[in-house]
């Protein structure tokens, strides 16, 4: 087995890719410490949320709900049920890194939409864990740098969704899905999931929508695959094209 | 429950959720049919994730409004290989001015 690399140009290339989720990311935190300290969270307790929950959608809704008056058992809830499919992504990741012993505490911690949308988006095996680390890192740093300075200063750019930052992720999500999506296998797992996520959202609280658009890929995995296969993204030993032995 | 309370508890039910996805034992995963299964799992998540961040309003209700135009813009410049960045920024500029055209 020959050592996996990645040309300097690959690897300019998923750095940049991993910087630009991390900025687009990061302009959120400032929305977040802003929100967080005028829901009554202190400076400590808006800090502790990004540095130790560190996932954006549980963190908007632990202080929607506590801004909300609501039970600390609702906000807990919320949270947990919008953390759930870290998890799920946690299965593929794993073995994507081939983590073992304490590095699963800080791969588990970095295990977030924006990281495995990185990762997944990567044709090699090296470069799907650059992708990961560099995101999670980028994020993780950019996420507690603005959280610090929203929670200071207050949200200084005003609502996100005037510089229409709420349509820049999932444009980026998308962007990121894009070559997998060459696979017709995972085309139409992505359209249903996507249409099983928008039946399910007016019936169901926050995080369920998207739990429930699993079943696409469980449906799929059960089916025998057809057309070209999306091997090379699947991550098990040997399937990786940098892990080939050289021919 | 104290907000501490609340805060400490959401994290560490978090990072239990995030760690569980690596405590499975690699043996259980590496059948053909649960390698397919945890290979399309990010593909249905961000997918669904994409389409409840574009078309639902805050309750959970759908909806189309500026963002479905980003979105929409931006499968076009993809269809047209434009690189990632210009994507994002396309889709963000197309929300943003629609909005400050009082749509959406």
């Amino acid at each position: 087995m020959h050592r996996s690399h990645l040309d300097d140009q690959r690897r300019k290339e998923v750095l940049r890719q991993c910087l630009s989720v991390g900025v687009a990311t990061g302009a959120y935190g400032l929305s977040f410490g802003a929100l967080s300290v005028a829901a009554g969270l202190d400076l400590w307790q808006t800090m502790a949320l990004s540095a130790l929950l560190f996932s954006g959608a549980s963190q908007f809704a632990v202080v929607g709900i506590v801004a909300a008056g609501g039970s600390g058992a609702a906000a807990v809830t919320t949270s947990s049920l919008l953390g759930l499919r870290n998890g799920l992504y946690g299965l593929q990741m794993s073995r994507l890194l081939g983590v073992r012993g304490l590095r699963r505490v800080p791969a588990a911690h970095l295990t977030i939409d924006e990281s495995t949308a990185v990762a997944i988006a990567q044709p090699e095996r090296a470069a799907q864990r650059l992708g990961f680390w560099g995101t999670g890192l980028s994020v993780f740093v950019l996420w507690n740098l603005t959280t610090l300075l929203g929670a200071l200063v207050g949200n200084a750019l005003g609502d996100p969704k005037r510089f229409g930052l709420d349509a820049a992720a999932p444009a980026a999500f998308c962007a990121l899905l894009w070559p997998r999506l060459k696979s017709p296998d995972a085309r139409a797992v992505a359209v249903v999931a996507a249409v099983i996520a928008l039946v399910v959202a007016p019936h169901a609280p926050a995080g369920i929508p998207v739990l429930v658009a699993a079943l696409a890929a469980i449906v799929a995995g059960l089916l025998p695959s057809r057309g070209p296969s999306d091997q090379k993204y699947l991550g098990g030993p040997g399937t990786s094209p940098d892990e080939e032995p050289p021919a | 429950m104290t907000l501490w309370a609340t805060v400490l508890l959401a994290s560490g039910f978090a990072f239990a959720l995030k760690f569980l996805g690596y405590v499975v034992p690699h043996q259980v995963l590496d059948g053909a049919v649960v390698s397919r299964v945890t290979a399309m799992l990010p593909v249905a998540l961000l997918s669904a994730l994409v389409a409840v961040q574009t078309f639902t309003a805050g309750g959970g209700g759908l909806t189309l409004d500026a963002r479905a135009a980003g979105l929409a813009v931006a499968v076009t410049a993809l269809l047209l290989r434009a690189p990632f960045l210009v994507v994002v920024i396309l889709a963000a500029a197309t929300a943003a001015t629609l909005r400050a055209l009082g749509w959406g």
